[in-house]
């Protein structure tokens, strides 16, 4: 397939993923911010929220104060924020166009009605939306739009391209989501373990739509350990670092075996994927939780680049 | 006369690019008064692509080069035996009409001056050509670096300046403003040791002459192509009869060192 | 005024070719109409044919309006509009093979040498140069309008790239959906092979050193053009590869695609950018839509340019009006479809009866398209007319001029219920190997009563063509 056209399914997939992440992003930031602020030194949560997304610095100098509806302007509707729910969803769906015929029917019904939708959004006031319409809307459409690719495309390597995106985005956006406590908390070391560091993770497993899973998986009591173990190596979790990684390594093996054709894409999350599977929660404990995620971001990035020096870039030999 | 070139041109790109495409008009004319003793052109790193001749008769051929690459160098080195055809083009094959070089580019537009210009000369039509050719030569002085590249005939007859490029451009114009098919020609010219040794690749006019057909004229020289000029190629304009024309892929920012021999071979 | 002939009605009552469809027409309840109307509309936004008006901004998603009422065409009335047709491509082609090598026809002094060869549209870069099997246009869209029962007029050719097909084939498969019953009560010929006939011309044209099956790609400007959605539909239905610019570059001796397993050879390339942004190594030298050094491979014989660079030469305004002749020259046949009677303003006795008839004319720009800068006398205000009186003095050159023909007319469906509208007719003849030309075509309606023009960018519709089987 041309290179072109792989790059836009890949990147289609990359903006639906980050769209989902910018509402949860929304979700963590409300439920924390319901609990009152505690005493002197503590950060502001909507500015953690920022830094770990990444924009504190865009957000200030456009909108100044930390403020609920800033921040929905900016996670949802901002056009000039390119991780916005609106920007993304515009991408996305312009690479799907651009790639119409690669697409199923009911995918880009999907994606256009959802477009369309957004657009409606737009121009609804914003007294008449409530910050969980919003994320509940997104999070609804970029399942829906998802589940029409598993259900429908073809498994061929349009598919592979897709889900290598998907897989991508989901790692590094779950490794971004998880570090916001490490902005909300540090260096507070003294409220680790207590009862609103207990809320603070329970606010992200909810985030990751994840609370009821790891109830019943883990049961008890929750803890710091056992949240990092879920969301970053229990492979029974749907957005676990280990279970994107392992998507990933599912898909670049298809692409690999259909073309006959080993890649460094390959390679290199081949070796992410055995390091984590070596990992013990402890290690991770000990290097620190900012720095493991800070490096597992970095490695995200390179392989990223990789399979766009393999594939996408056109200049492949 | 047997003319001996050595002309290397050197392209250098200040970060790697992603591969470079060149069209070469770099052979010698087949026509009366130029033969071919030996000839080769070579590009460092390149894959020769498809050649043909195209409409005007000349050789056009294509090179790639596949990147990264940060440099390039086209060599031309070859030998060439001529005779003196008194500027008439002979023996030379080619599908275009003459009638379809009075078409105007833009750096070949006559503008209200070089209409006044082509105005002023007068008589039948070779005589026309030459009192083109020589008003041409009156109204722009020879004078290196007074024009660029994309310097237009109407702009250099305003400044009162430039180089061979600026000549057959403004003949050009005046010709056809006369209604007389004109049209760019690049080679070489052997200088010989009196000085005149500007621009050894080299620059003319050729204008349709009814009757005689295709008349060389070089303003910038004041004469008609003799034995010391090697014919390659020929277009509307500059850029149309470039002897290489070449075209990179990527951000590196290109720069240019091109060398030129010519000499006359000892008999 | 003018009298129309209307293709459903003469003195004798319904013409045969609409017999069973004025029991459809006049057994429609007005709701199901409408409710059929909103169904062809919903299928079109869902399958997003929509187009994008030239220059006039505004929504990119515009739909062209379509009309449910078919124009239908006898199966005698189509063989004829075949040969013509056919005729007129093998005349235009073999125009175009003449005047690119030793213009024959013009040293048989049979059309002036300046009109050819100091034409905007003569490309001196293709000269000397034979395309494989010496074909120049491959896709000629010959425009058409009918004045009688047995009178056709050729309005224009589009000898490179004509556009407006996917509307030909989504007409039809729309009408399929909405009307099964209809299509079981006639005997209507199918056009969908359209797409495999156009894939197996472009094949035929490969060059003739390329080895086995050919790779044809179609070469778009890219998403942003207004016919994009028409390019990505060919691909799709051709099962060939979409491609901008970018996605291709040159290297040796051919042209090759940039894909995820690496470089894949490209033989034929259908393109639906103009002739000066294909190469910006021999054409404009601004172009990002095209790729630098393809016409160096092209004229080597390395890959198939469809239609290939240069062919505008024979589709000229200017150079219309000499198509029968070439008829005559090429083909020694007599032409089977008559030009409309035109005048050339840059002939001085001719300028002089245009501008003193300017009220009964259609004037026309010799490079203009899409009904944009075109004057239509009997409809246009005095400041209009005199507006172009000095337009055609100023440069009489730039224009044409053409008798208002009385175009037929097929019943419309309108707000009132149906309503006689002006229509023409555009078939899309395919020259490879061989000629084919499938028994259809777009049918545009000008859905403005009265009006004349046609064009979907001046509010004209569309229709679903119909030929019947023998």
């Amino acid at each position: 397939m041309l290179s072109r056209t792989a790059s836009n399914l890949y990147w289609l997939a990359r903006y639906m993923e980050r769209a989902e992440t910018a509402a949860r992003f929304l979700e963590v930031g409300a439920r924390i911010a319901l609990v009152p602020n505690v005493g002197h030194g503590y950060r502001n949560e909507w500015d953690a929220l920022l830094r770990a997304a990444g924009t504190s610095i865009q957000f200030a100098q456009k909108y100044g104060e930390p403020i609920q509806r800033n921040i929905e302007s900016h996670f949802f509707f901002d056009q000039e924020n390119e991780s916005s729910v609106a920007a993304c969803l515009t991408r996305a769906r312009e690479n799907g166009r651009i790639v119409r015929t690669a697409l199923t029917a009911q995918v880009w019904d999907a994606l256009n009605t959802a477009y369309q939708e957004l657009r409606e959004l737009e121009r609804t006031p914003r007294s008449e939306l409530s910050l969980s319409q919003l994320t509940d809307w997104t999070m609804r459409t970029t399942a829906l739009i998802r589940g029409t690719i598993d259900s429908t495309q073809l498994r061929n390597d349009n598919y592979d391209f897709l889900h290598v995106g998907y897989h991508l985005e989901r790692a590094d956006n779950t490794a971004r989501l998880l570090d916001v406590k490490y902005y909300v908390l540090l260096p507070q070391v003294e409220f680790v373990g207590s009862g609103l560091d207990n809320y603070q993770w329970m606010t992200l497993l909810r985030a990751m739509s994840a609370h009821r899973a790891f109830h019943w998986a883990y049961g008890g009591e929750v803890t710091a350990a056992r949240i990092a173990h879920f969301l970053i190596l229990n492979p029974q979790c749907p957005r676990a670092l280990i279970t994107c990684v392992d998507g990933l390594n599912t898909h670049l093996e298809r692409l690999g075996r259909g073309y006959g054709r080993r890649t460094p894409a390959q390679s290199a999350a081949r070796q992410m994927l055995a390091r984590l599977a070596e990992t013990e929660v402890a290690e991770i404990f000990d290097v620190g939780l900012h720095e493991f995620l800070s490096r597992f971001i970095d490695e995200v990035g390179a392989v990223g680049q990789k399979v766009h020096d393999s594939y996408l870039s056109g200049d492949v030999r | 006369m047997k003319i001996q070139v050595d002309h290397l041109t050197r392209y250098h790109y200040d970060q790697p690019v992603r591969g470079v495409v060149q069209s070469h008009r770099l052979t010698p004319s087949r026509c009366t008064g130029q033969r071919v003793v030996r000839w080769d052109v070579s590009v460092s790193g390149g894959i020769k692509g498809g050649g043909f001749r195209d409409g005007a008769g000349d050789w056009v051929q294509a090179w790639t080069v596949t990147g990264p690459v940060s440099e390039i160098a086209v060599q031309v080195r070859g030998e060439v035996s001529t005779t003196d055809q008194s500027g008439v083009l002979r023996g030379h094959r080619e599908t275009i009409p003459s009638v379809a070089w009075l078409r105007a580019t833009s750096p070949t537009r006559a503008d209200a001056a070089l209409t006044e210009l082509a105005q002023s000369a007068t008589g039948d039509a070779l005589t026309l050509a030459h009192a083109l050719a020589d008003a041409v030569a009156d109204a722009i002085a020879y004078r290196p670096g007074a024009t660029h590249a994309h310097t237009t005939a109407a702009e250099a007859l305003a400044l009162g300046e430039g180089v061979c490029q600026d000549h057959a451009h403004a003949l050009i114009a005046c010709a056809r403003v006369r209604d007389m098919p004109a049209r760019y020609v690049s080679g070489y010219l052997f200088a010989d040791a009196q000085g005149n040794d500007h621009e050894a690749a080299h620059a003319w006019a050729e204008v349709w002459v009814d009757g005689l057909g295709w008349i060389g004229f070089d303003p910038a020289n004041r004469c008609c192509p003799d034995d010391r000029y090697i014919r390659l190629g020929a277009g509307s304009d500059a850029r149309a009869a470039a002897p290489i024309r070449g075209i990179a892929r990527g951000s590196g920012v290109e720069s240019l060192e091109v060398t030129v021999a010519v000499e006359a071979v000892q008999q | 005024m003018i009298d129309f002939f209307n293709e459903m009605y003469d003195a004798g009552g319904v013409r045969p070719p609409y017999a069973k469809l004025r029991d459809w027409m006049d057994t429609m309840p007005a709701e199901l109409r409408s409710l059929k109307q909103a169904e062809a509309e919903a299928l079109f936004r869902r399958i997003g044919i929509t187009f994008a008006v030239y220059g006039e901004g505004g929504d990119p998603d515009r739909l062209i309006p379509f009309d449910m009422f078919p124009r239908v065409f006898a199966h005698a009335e189509w063989r004829r509009l075949e040969r013509g047709i056919k005729q007129r491509a093998r005349a235009l082609n073999a125009f175009l093979a003449d005047v690119y090598d030793r213009g024959e026809i013009v040293r048989a002094g049979r059309i002036p040498k300046r009109l050819v060869y100091l034409n905007e549209a003569y490309e001196k870069a293709v000269a000397g140069i034979r395309p494989p099997k010496g074909v120049y246009s491959h896709i000629v869209g010959i425009d058409l309008v009918r004045t009688g029962p047995d009178e056709f007029y050729v309005l224009e050719d589009n000898c490179r790239t004509p556009s407006g097909v996917s509307y030909m084939l989504e007409n039809r498969e729309i009408m399929m959906r909405m009307f099964p019953d209809l299509f079981g009560a006639n005997r209507i010929e199918p056009v969908d092979s359209y797409p495999s006939l156009l894939r197996r011309t472009l094949a035929s044209v490969a060059p003739e050193k390329c080895p086995g099956d050919p790779t044809v790609v179609i070469l778009t400007p890219g998403h942003f053009n207004s016919a994009y959605y028409e390019h990505s539909f060919l691909a799709d239905l051709m099962g060939v590869e979409l491609v901008e610019g970018q996605d291709l570059f040159v290297e040796g001796e051919h042209v090759w695609m940039r894909t995820t397993r690496g470089p894949e050879r490209v033989d034929v390339i259908y393109r639906r950018i103009d002739d000066p942004f294909l190469d910006p190594l021999c054409f404009r030298p601004d172009s990002m839509l095209g790729v630098p050094g393809l016409m160096d491979v092209y004229r080597a014989g390395g890959v198939a340019i469809a239609s290939a660079p240069g062919a505008g030469v024979a589709d000229d305004k200017a150079i219309y009006c000499y198509v029968p002749e070439m008829v005559r020259f090429y083909l020694g046949e007599e032409p089977i479809l008559e030009n409309v009677p035109t005048w050339q303003c840059a002939k001085p006795d001719e300028l002089k009866h245009v501008l003193a008839n300017l009220p009964e004319l259609v004037v026309k720009e010799v490079h203009g398209s899409g009904g944009y800068g075109m004057l239509v006398g009997p409809k246009a205000s005095k400041e209009q007319i005199e507006a172009f009186r000095a337009k055609l003095t100023e440069q009489p050159h730039n224009y044409i001029a053409q008798p208002t023909l009385a175009l037929s007319t097929v019943p419309t469906f309108v707000e009132e219920g149906v309503a006689p509208r002006h229509v023409d007719l555009r078939p899309y003849c395919l020259v490879g190997e061989r000629i084919e030309l499938v028994p259809g075509g777009l049918t545009r309606v000008a859905l403005t009563e009265g009006s004349l023009v046609v064009n979907s960018s001046q509010g004209g519709g569309v229709k679903d063509t119909w030929v019947m089987a023998e």
